[in-house]
């Protein structure tokens, strides 16, 4: 089962978990990914493209059950307004065994950082406004798993 | 050659649209070339593409390299480096 979603509601986590691990999975791993408050931090605001953002997620889900023998993969963008501690994204992936689990759970959100179409904006208590700008060592992160063989990894 | 294009993020803001139709020169043939007609063309343009190196492309759906040719290309898509996650 793959369930992929770009939404501007809350992500719940609970019922996502229990939507994706109906089957009792052998091995699920997981990331959530939140808002932090540093530095004033109000609001957190995830622009997106209508369409290219969910193709985005769905072509690296797919590319991570291509990749590896997965029973279960969900991942889902929160996009919208946010404040701190709000769940921005959920990545989690099931597999009869741990490894190919952890591998396909870290190479999605690895890709998802540089591969789909997303814009992160910060507002501050103090009034300033300033869109983050991406990471040098988030290109090297996601273009990493181009030099490591599916086969190894699992 | 009417091309639509969209702007997100900065790019969007600094360009004061979200999407706009244009009509291209002929000599407008890549994406190259489209950043810097459209820096050229008014104060908006100047600054929102003034580093065309920090400018990421789709044309019609598909991530594309910035020297990426025009032909056929109905939609462009223009912003910054992506910061999902």
């Amino acid at each position: 089962m793959i369930r992929v979603a770009v939404q501007a509601a809350a992500i719940d986590v609970g019922a996502e978990l229990d939507l994706h691990d109906a089957g009792g999975h052998g091995a699920s791993a997981s990331f959530i990914g939140r808002v932090r408050g540093d530095g004033g931090l109000v609001e957190l605001f995830l622009e997106h493209h209508p369409v290219m953002t969910e193709a985005g997620l769905g072509d690296l889900a797919h590319a991570a059950s291509d990749r590896w023998k997965l029973a279960a993969l969900t991942l889902i963008h929160r996009v919208g307004a946010m404040a701190p501690a709000d769940t921005i994204v959920l990545v989690l992936a099931s597999s009869p065994h741990r490894s190919e689990a952890l591998a396909a759970c870290e190479f999605l959100i690895d890709r998802l950082k540089t591969d789909v179409m997303l814009w992160k904006r910060e507002t501050f208590g103090d009034g300033r406004v300033a869109w983050v700008e991406a990471r040098a060592g988030d290109e090297v992160r996601a273009e990493r798993w181009d030099q490591i063989p599916a086969s190894s990894r699992t | 050659m009417a091309l639509t294009i969209s702007y997100f993020a900065w790019v969007r803001e600094r360009m004061g649209v979200a999407e706009e139709v244009v009509e291209l020169p002929v000599e407008v043939a890549d994406l190259t070339a489209l950043l810097a007609w459209l820096a050229a063309r008014d104060a908006r343009g100047a600054l929102a593409f003034a580093e065309p190196q920090r400018i990421r492309v789709a044309i019609d759906g598909v991530m594309m390299r910035p020297g990426a040719p025009l032909a056929g290309a109905r939609e462009v898509a223009l912003f910054p480096p992506v910061t999902g996650g």
